[in-house]
């Protein structure tokens, strides 16, 4: 029928200007933007290396190198020529997926990242699984029974658990699980041929360590977005139709809450490589932190410079990959 | 977190006012006791923080080493003391530092319109480094002295100040007086300092606050990584790493300055938050 016709049409025509269109326009907005930040990210990069006073390649190769080996590390370096050659070297090898060569360890920096990444990723995930484990219950309970006896003491711990350096926090782990109790080793992952299960067993107080500070972020976010929520309209209609407590929090208010929630905790990934970095070196843990913290006792420019790369892209991916969780989650939000 | 903060200028009363909050007058208590305790260090200290004493090497706490000794016999609670100088001064110079680079970012980005799309996505990316990774990498660039653990640790945190000025300068640009400033014919620059910055200074206050929590625990993990200032300078973060090596026999080498990391953190934390609910009541909630 023609008038149902017009009316599919209509519907289309809707549904192109009011829904498809700037949800394209807002996922285009957002990878532009993207784009730029990594533009930015690799830039900084490059310049972080340039501002080392003096010849990075002499300082890295002693009061001893000849005028011969000085010139040749910096070709390897990718420090000849003017600086503009040099920018434009380095972006196309980075485009290229080629972060040079690692001057201590003898083989391409991407070859070394990769076989560390396995500790540090696993020490991430399962640290941000324990914190979001713990945070959750705890900051939902919270805002639900504000202001009680166990609202005020997990905001206390919450807290302090934010003003303990993780690393310290490792090594007073270490020393009474790994020490005095012997439950584990104080440190490795397990040397080379090591079982699954031995490796996991290396990360369990590591990731105990580091969740357990990361919670507390969470914990604070998960409170106030949940009392944000709790007070608005319809969680007052779905306790008024009589809704069980427990169905009115978790599924009307939890939901509502859970944009933010999602945001600190993608945040939090993003902070636990940083923590990561120092709480590998405290466990012995063969990861990306140490082979950073060893590149930059060793001067190793093209170590420190790709890990930064690989990080911060990362860490830029995942923003990008939240805020199109946010488009998917909440059809009001526009970029 | 509101990205834009309601701005209320500080009050010249805002310490006693500060002080009515048990919790913030905790925190300001703790951290008054903390930084004299580090001016007096040469006072109060029994001995000198670089005496060796191989006799008493590795004793545990007792009257006349309050928190026992080191490897190298000496006095941990004097290199605690000690320690609390370097900390406190590098994280308020970090503070210092990150706020001016933090004001002209933000104050640009949020006031001119053109330049607003640029600086943050230069922000953006700043942020896009882990803190310790960003500050090593410079440290290790620049060389490991307390001055360049001062320029790292500072262009780090001067993002995060950014977008707090960025944020309230934006609400503030669009307020009747500024028109009313700019309608007079006031210049600029003057409108800028008189009319903007003087009302970013509370949400800059907080966030400063935090900051210096933040750099003290970043300070620690450079010190104790053995990337930041010579260890020659006792630190909290050098202790602990020396702790480390005999955490089996002598565990409270590295016991003590991990807790008064701990303690002045969380006053910094407490002070911050109280702050916070005092200057910007709507954020209160955010607790």
């Amino acid at each position: 029928m023609p008038a149902d016709k017009a009316g599919a049409q209509q519907t289309v025509r809707w549904l192109l200007r009011d829904a498809i269109t700037p949800m394209l326009h807002s996922i285009l907005n957002r990878l532009l933007g993207m784009i730029v930040v990594m533009a930015l990210v690799v830039t900084i990069v490059f310049v972080i290396v340039r501002v080392t006073p003096g010849d990075p390649a002499a300082v890295m190769l002693g009061p001893d190198a000849t005028a011969a080996d000085i010139t040749a590390l910096r070709s390897k370096l990718g420090l000849d020529g003017s600086i503009l050659e040099q920018f434009g070297r380095y972006v196309l090898d980075v485009v290229q997926g080629d972060f040079g060569q690692s001057i201590f360890l003898g083989e391409p920096v991407t070859t070394a990242l990769a076989q560390r990444a396995e500790p540090t990723f696993f020490l991430t995930v399962f640290s941000l699984v324990i914190a979001t484990l713990i945070a959750l219950p705890v900051g939902i309970l919270s805002a639900y029974k504000r202001g009680s006896i166990f609202d005020q003491a997990a905001t206390t711990i919450a807290m302090f658990a934010a003003s303990v350096p993780s690393f310290w926090l490792g090594l007073v782990f270490i020393q009474f699980f790994a020490v005095k109790l012997g439950w584990f080793d104080t440190s490795g992952y397990g040397g080379p041929g090591a079982s699954f299960a031995d490796r996991l067993d290396h990360l369990v107080l590591p990731a105990l360590a580091l969740g357990l500070i990361s919670s507390a972020l969470i914990t604070r976010f998960t409170r106030a977005s949940m009392l944000d929520v709790l007070n608005d309209d319809y969680v007052r209609t779905a306790r008024s139709k009589g809704m069980s407590e427990w169905r009115v929090v978790l599924k009307h208010a939890f939901r509502n809450a859970l944009i933010p929630i999602l945001t600190v905790i993608g945040l939090t990934a993003a902070l636990l490589i940083s923590g990561a970095v120092v709480t590998e070196t405290v466990f012995g843990l063969p990861g990306v932190g140490s082979l950073v913290v060893s590149a930059v006792l060793r001067r190793d420019y093209p170590v420190i410079q790709g890990a930064l790369l690989v990080i911060a892209g990362l860490y830029v991916l995942v923003n990008f990959a939240i805020d199109m969780l946010y488009l998917a989650v909440d059809p009001r939000v526009r970029y | 977190m509101a990205a834009i903060s309601v701005p209320l200028q500080a009050e010249p009363n805002m310490l006693s006012r500060l002080m009515t909050r048990p919790t913030a007058a905790v925190g300001i208590a703790v951290l008054i006791a903390i930084v004299l305790a580090a001016i007096l260090a040469p006072v109060i200290a029994p001995y000198a923080p670089t005496k060796l004493s191989i006799a008493s090497r590795l004793h545990p706490p007792s009257l006349d080493h309050l928190f026992g000794t080191d490897d190298l016999g000496r006095d941990i609670f004097t290199r605690t003391l000690y320690a609390a100088r370097t900390s406190l001064a590098v994280g308020f110079a970090v503070v210092i530092f990150a706020s001016i680079i933090g004001v002209v970012l933000g104050l640009t980005s949020g006031f001119f319109r053109r330049l607003d799309a640029p600086v943050s996505r230069l922000i953006d990316a700043m942020m896009a480094f882990p803190d310790i990774l960003l500050a090593i990498a410079l440290v290790a660039a620049l060389g490991a002295t307390a001055v360049n653990v001062v320029v790292a640790l500072g262009v780090v945190y001067a993002p995060r100040l950014a977008r707090v000025v960025r944020a309230s300068t934006l609400v503030i640009r669009e307020l009747p007086y500024v028109e009313a400033a700019r309608a007079l014919g006031v210049p600029t620059p003057i409108i800028l300092v008189r009319h903007v910055l003087r009302n970013v200074t509370s949400p800059l206050l907080v966030q400063a606050t935090f900051i210096f929590a933040n750099a003290i625990l970043a300070e620690a993990g450079l010190s104790f990584l053995g990337v930041g200032i010579s260890p020659d300078i006792p630190t909290w973060g050098t202790m602990i790493a020396t702790g480390r090596q005999y955490m089996d026999q002598a565990g409270w080498i590295m016991m003590f300055p991990g807790g008064a990391i701990v303690i002045t953190v969380l006053s910094l934390q407490l002070v911050g938050d109280g702050l916070r609910d005092l200057l910007d009541p709507r954020l209160a909630k955010d607790i």
